[in-house]
């Protein structure tokens, strides 16, 4: 972990500048929004439902693109001629999982995105099994995905995205949809993962547990950056732009921060 | 291979003709059809030696035979038609039983039976000794174009999901009081299919997305590799081979 920070101060993982962006029907979502990422960093993006969370997460892979600003990844920009590398660079996990795996068996869809980039036979074979070992899934390997829980779908989604072996982690909502026993199993895989990782959430409590910054993106700006208990225990900000913890939740007490 | 994909048609077990490579198996019944349908509908005894053939290759794959005939109802239509063919074809009458018949219907109707029941059977034996994720990649192993082979495994990927949806989707329905009943509720019904239609389309953009997002770039990687060595070929082509002897002689004696 010292390593890692001593490292991103040459390089971060992700850094975003001036970034813009209007949809094609003129609606506009990102307002010139600023975001560093170092690398080994694991960052919590806030905000409420149409705050331009998902946008921003789109143009991290050059989904979405065409705005004003940049993005780099690893100090590689996101550009046309760079998007193979950055795609094998920027691990996405969306938010549902039936739409991320989409291959007639869990060991196929791991291996899709290593085999999209050239890997191939022991090696390929070998990276899947990595990937599903570390979130705990390398018995399911020949099971057909939707045959699996949503708890273990959603590890399985986040095993596809770690045999790539990403700079950076980015994932959408993950706990949405999660019995408390998965949530927490995925909380363990996430915080044993060396990577980056950016996770957007509106569970505000695994941003206090998971993250130790969280950024709050608010109509397309980004609009607080700080560490996450000084985030959440600031009222005044949370009220301003729609977020709430859960009731009896305290994000200053100890307990909370386990 | 493993993939837990079983369909219907499909009969677990080890056997010779289990383990041969998909593509040799698709190839062979493919051979085997054109074959089949080349030999001319007069000579009789090539179809018996074809049946004899498949029954080889059926007690090969162990499959009993009372399954393979129950599978072999798919053809029933065919067999309709067939039947309907001495009745309505123009041309010479012969009778039998005092039914009025036409000669040529009735070589029609023996070359639809014939010729299908054989197809249907080989393929039958396909299906019963290849999973679908197998015959997938054998297919794609045969060049079939990859558009093809890629929309196929969705298929079998999302027909679940979708069979899903469409039952939470009837569960809603009838939570609040509606009951699918003769015409007047085929509006509703139509309005479901629309919704179904526009919730799949939307989740194939996100699946693309999803898609592009691991670096997908309009070909499908290849993943599995299945291979066959120069032995498996030669056992799967015997079949072909041999009915393309018993043609051959059909065609000449
Ligand atoms: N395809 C689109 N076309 C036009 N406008 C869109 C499109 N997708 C999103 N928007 C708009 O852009 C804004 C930001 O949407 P976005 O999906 O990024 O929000 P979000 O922060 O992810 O919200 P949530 O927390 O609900 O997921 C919203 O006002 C939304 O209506
Ligand atoms: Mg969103």
């Amino acid at each position: 972990m010292t390593e890692a920070t001593v490292n991103a101060v040459n390089v971060p993982s992700l850094e975003v500048s001036g970034l813009a962006f209007a949809y094609p029907d003129g609606h506009q979502a990102l307002f010139g929004v600023d975001l560093a990422v170092a690398r080994g960093e694991r960052v919590a993006l806030l905000g409420p439902n149409g705050a331009g969370k998902t946008t921003l997460v789109l143009h991290l892979n050059g989904i979405l693109e065409g705005g004003a600003g940049s993005v780099r990844v690893a100090g590689l920009p996101v550009a046309k001629e760079n998007l193979a590398e950055i795609r094998r660079r920027v691990g996405i996990v969306f938010q549902d999982p039936d739409d991320q795996l989409f291959m007639p068996t869990v060991r196929e869809d791991v291996a899709f995105g290593p085999a999209a980039s050239g890997v191939r036979g022991a090696e390929l074979e070998e990276r899947v099994l990595a990937a599903l070992a570390q979130v705990g899934m390398a018995e399911y390997a020949d099971r057909p995905p939707h045959h699996l829980s949503f708890g273990q779908r959603r590890r399985v989604a986040v095993a596809t995205v770690l045999a790539m072996s990403p700079e950076i982690l980015v994932l959408d909502e993950p706990s949405s949809n999660l019995d408390p026993a998965s949530r927490r199993e995925l909380a363990d895989i996430l915080r044993g993962l060396d990577v980056t990782v950016l996770m957007v959430t509106h569970d505000l409590p695994y941003a206090l547990e998971l993250c130790g910054r969280s950024v709050i993106l608010s109509e397309g700006v980004i609009a607080a950056d700080g560490p996450t208990a000084e985030v959440l225990s600031d009222a005044a900000l949370m009220r301003a732009h729609r977020l709430e913890l859960p009731f009896g939740f305290d994000p200053s007490s100890p307990v909370a921060l386990r | 291979m493993g993939a837990g994909h079983s369909h219907r048609l499909y009969r677990h077990g080890h056997s010779p003709v289990h383990d041969l490579p998909p593509h040799c198996k698709l190839a062979a019944v493919f051979l085997f059809v054109v074959v089949v349908v080349s030999t001319p509908r007069e000579a009789m005894w090539p179809f018996a030696l074809y049946a004899v053939l498949l029954a080889g290759v059926a007690g090969a794959a162990r499959i009993p035979a009372g399954y393979l005939l129950k599978r072999l109802l798919i053809e029933i239509p065919f067999v309709a038609f067939a039947l309907l063919m001495p009745f309505v074809v123009p041309g010479e009458q012969v009778h039998v039983l005092g039914l009025s018949l036409s000669e040529n219907g009735l070589w029609g109707a023996w070359n639809v039976l014939a010729k299908g029941t054989l197809g249907v059977a080989a393929s039958v034996i396909l299906a019963s000794t290849t999973e679908l994720r197998a015959l997938l990649l054998g297919l794609q192993r045969l060049r079939l174009p990859s558009i093809l082979v890629q929309i196929a495994s969705f298929m079998i990927r999302y027909g679940d999901v979708i069979t899903d949806e469409m039952r939470r989707m009837s569960i809603a329905r009838r939570s609040r009081g509606f009951e699918a009943r003769g015409v007047r509720s085929w509006g509703v019904l139509a309005k479901s299919a629309g919704a179904l239609f526009i919730r799949s389309y939307e989740r194939g953009e996100r699946v693309h997305l999803a898609m592009v997002s691991r670096g997908y770039a309009g070909a499908m990687p290849v993943i599995d590799e299945v291979t066959a060595t120069r032995a498996q070929w030669t056992r799967a082509v015997s079949l072909p081979a041999a009915a393309l002897a018993v043609c051959v002689l059909g065609w000449t004696l």
